[in-house]
């Protein structure tokens, strides 16, 4: 397929439907409306079924019965939307079946604004919804990633019959980039040893998400976490730029990682050694590959459009192996690169504690202001 | 290499249209390109702009506060982005819809009358091709034969019949940036 | 004569409203939520009750009402304004407390609490602004949108055997025992608006009474999502909407009956 300029929003849309989407239930919502209502013309156009609900409430639920069929179905939302969907995706986790589902994240909390942010993490990479389960989450920074991860979504979530979200930010839903496309696969349902589709005479099959026994339960969950074992041993992805020769790395996912990029070649052309490090899956998280990467640096620095979110994660992996440092623009905020960049010389000249809370330094720098 | 560039006018005097030409034009000659918009309320009624990013490797930020390259449609956009323009930088500033006179001495202002040109040339609504015209002249990377290119590539078939007076709006912006560029500023 | 003859107090008949704020509205040129809020702050005004009001925003064009008013305000949750209307009218009974909702608001994510609002009696008065799409998310369906009529989200056309008809919201509440007054206006011509501010009105009377849930729909224009021009647009409400939305009164309880205003 010939490279394309293609609108964020419209590429996820459109390559889901490249990949055999039969059906997507969704509300209007900024910044992401351009995905319903792309799928909105061209899921008629197929035959296939497309539904505005009357609430994200109700969209999911929608999800949630058209995946139990074993289609290939999917949502999508911004912030305040998701968040109404929580109930539908704990039950979805708690079902056992495959869900794709994309959030264009919005400044928030609460109605807050239309603006790119990445104040969701927590709420994607931790769940959200109630009970014990964890979603993959996968973190698109370019058009070209963000099509290329809703084709692997499917493939993901019906591996491991789990939720599969994309967290993109309003900037990456708006954006336009040349882009690939894949090629347009007839839909080919597979045959489910778990759908509900009508006996036909087999065994009937149930899906719930209720286990009165608490021992059933806990063998459940059980199940769930071992299935985690399993994508977290290969499903992990990332890129590194300049990290060969790297004294300084700086961390971050999305549109926040990119922009780093660009604070990251400024300083090279400066003469720091530093190097950009940016989780694809924010969960399954790149532990392990960043504890390695603690060891050979002198400093990270956590670059986030929220108030210090993987930034966790971040201290978890390291294990207190370097310093790490944050810099974070939430609220809908976008940081340019200059911010960055000076961050960087920053962490590059002043002497790094590994006790500092790199959260409420941060803080105490953003509000001296 | 890697240039940015902002466009900004009122909503309406095809800002975005204009970024999404160069996009195009950037892809057609095999570049990396981004291409992004102000989105949401701000689209309503009052200012619109886009950023476009042209470069040859990976783009990181999309967007940029300093830039080396902008285009003002209308008062609003000149006083917001003036200010902010990278020393040395071109801004082209549609004098049709902008009186005052300009305040940095550090950058090359071109100023290219360009609802008049748009209006002589017979369409109001070619106005963002002729700066556009004029920015290709600070833009070695891109012709105007690309551009030319670009809306014949992209623009719908049905518009087609507008390609020539398109092509006219592009060559006379053009034509008058550079006059003005040969000139040396003060 | 000279001006000043005639500009004086007892001469003026029109005069920015007190329980407006002084700042102009973001709406588009031609959208009607403008004098929809106009009528809602005169009826407060001659009321002289807006110290004692509280707003309740929904999310939609209409989320900075709070802005336009000059009374306290609250911002819901899209959908949710009649929960939280509920929950500040059984704080304060004495206080007039009021929603103001968009179509997609009240009738699409909100419905649960419009239904429950009314089925409760709750003592509350909602304005409810028809517009038949959603307009601050740039025109997509709503499940007032008329059949036929072409969306961002229904682009060819609301298709009613696959997105289903129009929803009549002053018909359906007007069923609910705890509903004291629902009735629709339209705001597309001088006449109609006139009648909509007595509906108004009625409504804030009812609820100072104890009367009960009331609601009014208004017909409204939203020319940039319709792509219609302002003028066109009052002639598209009278000529497309009134015929699916028949303008009139469809629960007046004996008690809001006797009202006279
Ligand atoms: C939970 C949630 N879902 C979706 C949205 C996005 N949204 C904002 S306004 C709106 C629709 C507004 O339409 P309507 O109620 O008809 O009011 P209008 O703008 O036409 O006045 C939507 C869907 C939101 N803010 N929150």
């Amino acid at each position: 397929m010939p490279r394309e300029l293609l609108k964020g929003n419209e590429a996820i849309a459109e390559a889901a439907i490249r990949v055999g989407l039969e059906a997507y239930f969704g509300y209007p919502i900024t910044p992401q409306t351009e995905i319903l209502e792309h799928l909105s013309r061209r899921l008629p156009e197929l035959g296939r079924a497309f539904v505005q609900a009357e609430s994200e409430v109700a969209a999911i639920n929608m999800v949630y019965g058209a995946a139990c069929t074993g289609a290939r179905v999917m949502s999508s939302s911004s912030s305040p939307g998701v968040s109404l969907m929580m109930e539908g995706i704990s039950y979805i986790a708690g079902t056992e079946i495959p869900v794709v589902l994309v959030n264009i994240m919005r400044g928030g909390p609460g109605l807050g604004n239309i603006a790119p942010a990445q104040g969701d993490y927590f709420q994607a990479v931790y769940g959200g919804g109630h009970g014990d389960y964890k979603p993959i989450v996968l973190a698109p920074s370019t058009v070209q990633e963000a099509i290329d991860m809703t084709v692997m979504s499917f493939d993901l979530a019906e591996k491991y019959r789990t939720i599969c979200m994309i967290i993109a930010d309003g900037s990456i839903g708006q954006l336009m980039e040349p882009a690939e496309l894949p090629e347009m696969r007839p839909i080919q349902r597979q045959n489910w040893d778990w759908a509900v589709n009508g006996t036909g005479g087999r065994q009937r099959r149930i899906l719930s998400s209720i286990y009165i026994e608490p021992k059933d339960e806990e063998i459940a969950n059980l199940r769930m976490l071992k299935r985690w074992q399993e994508i977290q041993k290969n499903e992990i992805r990332f890129k590194e730029y300049y990290t060969d020769n790297a004294d300084f790395v700086v961390v971050g996912f999305g549109s926040a990682g990119r922009i780093a990029l660009s604070a990251v070649r400024a300083a090279r052309h400066q003469g720091i050694k530093v190097g950009l490090f940016r989780p694809i899956t924010v969960s399954p998280f790149p532990f392990a590959q960043l504890e390695e990467l603690s060891k050979r640096v002198q400093g990270l620095l956590v670059v986030e459009m929220n108030m210090g979110q993987m930034l966790q994660d971040v201290q978890l992996a390291v294990k207190g192996n370097t310093p790490v440092e944050f810099y974070g623009r939430p609220g809908g905020v976008v940081p340019f690169p200059d911010e960055i960049l000076h961050e960087i010389q920053r962490v590059a000249t002043s002497k790094l504690s590994l006790d500092a809370d790199p959260r409420m330094s941060w803080l105490d720098r953003a509000t001296a202001k | 290499m890697q240039k940015e560039i902002i466009i900004a006018g009122f909503g309406g005097q095809g800002v975005l249209f204009a970024g999404q030409v160069l996009a195009y034009a950037a892809l057609d000659n095999g570049k990396e390109v981004t291409w992004i918009p102000s989105y949401g309320p701000e689209m309503r009624g009052g200012t619109a702009n886009c950023t476009v990013v042209i470069a040859d490797e990976e783009i990181g930020s999309p967007l940029v506060q300093n830039p080396p390259l902008a285009i003002a449609l209308n008062l609003p956009s000149y006083d917001k982005y003036e200010p902010l323009m990278r020393p040395g930088g071109v801004l082209i500033v549609n004098s049709s819809m902008i009186d005052r006179t300009p305040k940095r001495g550090d950058i090359t202002e071109i100023l290219i009358p360009a609802n008049e040109i748009a209006e002589e040339i017979g369409d109001k609504k070619l106005t963002n091709m002729v700066v556009v015209g004029a920015l290709i002249a600070s833009l070695p990377e891109l012709t105007i034969a690309d551009m030319e290119q670009a809306l014949k590539n992209h623009l719908p078939v049905r518009h087609h019949h507008l390609l020539p007076k398109n092509y006219q709006a592009l060559q006379r912006g053009y034509d008058l940036a550079r006059e003005q560029l040969a000139v040396p500023q003060q | 004569m000279v001006t000043s003859d005639i500009a004086r107090p007892e001469n003026q008949v029109y005069c920015r409203p007190r329980s407006f704020t002084d700042v102009s509205t973001h709406y588009c040129p031609g959208c009607t939520h403008g004098i929809a809020h106009r009528l809602v702050a005169e009826v407060l005004d001659e009321m002289g009750v807006a110290e004692k009001t509280i707003g309740v925003a929904p999310v939609g064009c209409s989320v900075f009402a709070y802005n336009y008013f000059n009374t306290d305000f609250v911002e819901a949750a899209h959908g949710r304004a009649p929960a939280m209307a509920t929950g500040i009218k059984r704080v304060l009974p004495d206080k007039v407390v009021f929603t103001y909702q968009g179509d997609g608001d009240l009738a699409s994510i909100g419905m649960a609490e419009i239904m429950h609002v009314a089925a409760r009696g709750e003592n509350i008065t909602v304005i409810f602004i028809n517009n038949a799409i959603y307009g601050m998310t740039g025109g997509q369906m709503a499940p007032t949108t008329l059949p036929g009529m072409k969306t961002t989200s229904s682009p060819m056309g609301r298709d009613v055997e696959m997105q289903g008809y129009p929803i009549r919201m002053s018909e359906i509440l007007a069923t609910m025992d705890g509903v004291g007054y629902a009735v629709r206006r339209s705001l597309h011509d001088p006449a109609n608006i006139r009648k909509a501010k007595k509906a108004i009105r009625t409504a804030f009377e009812a609820q100072r009474r104890g009367l009960g849930f009331s609601m009014v729909e208004l017909l409204s224009t939203c020319p940039t999502n319709w792509g219609i021009n302002p003028v066109n647009s009052l002639q598209w409400v009278a000529d497309h909407m009134v015929p699916v939305f028949p303008l009139g009164d469809f629960k007046v309880s004996a008690a809001v009956g006797d009202i006279r205003i």
